[in-house]
């Protein structure tokens, strides 16, 4: 069956041209499907600079890759037909993490929640497209008479943030890309919104790719995870499996600095690194002078994915009794629940 | 000492409270903060009162829309109209800084108390060298230092916060998220205030980065002897930093207690909500929010401002607001049922 969206050997590099040794590599050799049948949340975390944002712009055609390609139903983002463009804009749609920057200062809020009902000829009548937003806008905890009307600088961050997401759920794509969707949103509310895009899984089979640096709401909403680590998956799977026992080094460094609402579970303080001012050779674990673990082969050879638990994978050393997941054979994969994720 | 360059602070002579020894060196006192729109007054802040102890780092929890940054800026002096000041005062030890002028105001921000605001890392100068930014405030407060005098304090205040000295020739855009946050403490920590209020300060870095900055913030705090009030809704972070914590809603402080008794024992129903809200890596899926919606602050609620959504309301919570009492030695609640 062939996935709905698809990233297959996705490198993107910015800076430099091909021989110029100055540019960055912001996310290397990437693939990862989600398929049409089963609705998941694949939950994508990273720290800033993992390339988690440059992923986003990747699956949504905002920006092309470098090497590998983008496929929506089979078919290269960059060769889609107007037809066929349409369809995807209407099925993959994206919550932006900024929500300072997202609106035009021009136009009061209810414009964001219009424009679509308009284009996509979502309401047969004016009482219809204003049920459709009041009720979006409930489910994510505003006031229709306090946010309608409202200019973007009139409403707090928190409030902007939830009329994106309402946005989104009037659209009912296929698949909503949420890139930081309840950062700015208070504990109580977060529990709210997160909530409901859990809901439009369920209840309208939407599929969602929740990126996001907080691991504990990648756990809460996820059934599979992919943790990022400068451009690289360092390990991947059933959210359960790494989040609650992480194999990566980089993974269990993410683990041990949530700060717990306990004040008696102190953070874990960042182990030391082993090798840490060791040279790196052309190819290395990108992890390698941070890594407390980390042994000499690691400076000079990058680990692959290695199978450690049929639903997880983790891209280290430490591993390298288990079986490689193969790059090339797109049929040797992880499937849990929906999204397939490979190398 | 660089505090010797500052204009001595003008005490309150017509309070005449100035006189009275004060342990703790801010103390706000039935504060009220409304803000002024054509269908009535925002009701932001509604008769706070508390105080923060010398070197104690303080915590400040509430959702948006509870009142918290508004009240931090009251504190700073930075509020504008259509917000203002309806009601009580704020003691930084002996002075009522509402009674102050703005030039006095001046003398006392960055210098007595200083501010990390939220995202305060997109207001670092683009155009201007960091060396440059910290130095400003240094200057503005009267310091005259030779330009190898600058230097080396620039050099060592960002040590203090774990950067290194060629940081000083950079421009912000060079530096990621995390060091940018990490001058903004520096530039706060410059003058040796007695009191640092941050404004959720990590709210946009990765958790890896926000351990590093809160533990460098914890380390300057206790090396500068400053007071911290740490405004913010991760009650994660709290539950790892501060030692006392308020919790605010719909501009009232609700409970004070400290760090330890708030989390094993809560005494307000909205804190026993809040702490039952909060995801944790050990169970999954449980999406226990709290029902219903923060009120409107143009139509305050009754009575206990939390009676709507509160599953133990009774008459007495509609009819009657519940005092701020001390249940227990260096424990507060606004409740009816709390004894």
């Amino acid at each position: 069956m062939t996935p709905l969206l698809e990233a297959r050997h996705v490198t993107k590099r910015f800076g430099g041209g091909l021989f110029d040794r100055t540019s960055t590599v912001a996310l290397d050799d990437f693939s990862m499907a989600i398929a049409g049948d089963a609705p998941s949340i694949t939950a994508i975390v990273g720290e800033s600079g993992s390339g988690k944002t440059t992923l986003a712009r990747l699956l949504l055609g905002l920006t092309a890759p470098s090497q590998g390609s983008v496929l929506y139903k089979g078919k290269d983002l960059r060769k889609l037909s107007s037809d066929e463009s349409r369809g995807f804009l209407n099925d993959v749609q994206v919550i932006f993490q900024d929500p300072f920057e997202v609106y035009n200062p021009f136009y009061r809020v209810d414009h964001v929640l219009t424009t679509p009902i308009d284009y996509m000829h979502l309401a047969k009548s004016r009482a219809e497209k204003w049920t459709l937003i009041e009720q979006a806008l409930e489910t994510v905890g505003l006031r229709p008479e306090e946010t309608l009307g409202r200019y973007p600088h009139q409403l707090s961050g928190g409030q902007r943030q939830r009329v994106m997401v309402a946005r989104a759920l009037i659209l009912k794509p296929r698949i909503i890309l949420a890139d930081e969707p309840v950062s700015m949103i208070d504990a109580s509310l977060r529990a709210t919104v997160l909530g409901s895009l859990q809901k439009i899984k369920d209840e309208f089979g939407i599929s969602i790719i929740y990126i996001t640096h907080d691991l504990t709401t990648a756990y809460q909403i996820g059934d599979n995870i992919i943790v990022l680590y400068r451009g690289g998956v360092a390990e991947a799977g059933s959210v359960d499996l790494v989040v609650r026992t992480p194999n990566h080094p980089y993974t269990r460094l993410l683990v041990g600095s949530i700060p717990v609402a306990n004040p008696d579970q102190p953070w874990t303080p960042e182990a030391a690194a082993a090798l840490p001012n060791q040279k790196r050779g052309r190819t290395s674990c990108k992890f390698a002078d941070r890594c407390p673990s980390a042994m000499a082969k690691c400076l000079e050879q990058t680990p692959p994915l290695y199978q450690t638990d049929p639903h997880r994978a983790a891209a280290c050393f430490l591993y390298e009794d288990a079986p490689v997941l193969n790059n090339e054979a797109m049929d040797n994969v992880l499937r849990v629940n929906g999204a397939v994720v490979a190398g | 000492m660089i505090a010797n360059h500052l204009p001595t602070i003008v005490s309150d002579q017509r309070s005449g409270r100035a006189n009275e020894p004060r342990p703790d060196v801010l103390r706000l006192e039935h504060l009220s903060v409304y803000y002024d729109t054509p269908r009535g007054p925002v009701h932001a802040v509604e008769d706070v009162t508390f105080s923060l102890h010398a070197q104690e780092r303080f915590g400040l929890v509430g959702e948006s829309g509870s009142g918290k940054s508004s009240m931090a800026l009251t504190i700073m002096r930075l509020i504008k109209p259509p917000a203002r000041v309806v009601a009580g005062t704020i003691w930084l030890e002996t002075t009522n800084l509402l009674t102050l002028s703005e030039t006095q105001m001046k003398h006392l921000r960055l210098a007595e108390i200083a501010l990390v605001a939220q995202g305060s890392m997109n207001s670092l100068n683009p155009v201007m060298r960091i060396r440059n930014q910290m130095a400003l405030g240094l200057t503005d407060h009267g310091i005259k230092l030779t330009k190898s005098e600058m230097d080396e304090k620039v050099t060592s205040l960002l040590a203090q916060v774990g950067l290194p000295p060629q940081v000083a020739s950079m421009y912000p855009h060079e530096l990621s998220g995390g060091m940018k946050q990490r001058v903004v403490i520096a530039i706060a920590i410059s003058l040796s205030p007695k009191v640092i209020i941050a404004d959720e300060p990590t709210s946009a870095l990765d958790v890896v980065v926000q351990r590093q900055i809160m533990e460098t913030f914890k380390n300057v705090q206790a090396e500068i002897g400053a007071s911290v009030i740490l405004v913010g809704h991760d009650m994660g972070l709290m539950a790892q930093f501060v030692q006392r914590l308020g919790v605010m809603y719909a501009g009232r402080l609700l409970e004070i207690s400290p760090v330890r008794e708030i989390f094993s024992q809560p005494r307000h129903p909205y804190t026993q909500m809040l702490i039952s809200s909060l995801p944790s890596t050990e169970t999954k899926g449980h999406f226990t929010g709290i029902p219903g919606l923060p009120p409107s602050l143009l139509n305050v609620p009754s009575g206990c401002v939390f009676h709507p959504r509160c599953p133990l309301a009774a008459d007495r919570c509609r009819a009657e607001v519940p005092q701020l009492r001390e249940v227990q030695p260096g424990t507060w609640v606004s409740c009816h049922f709390a004894s």
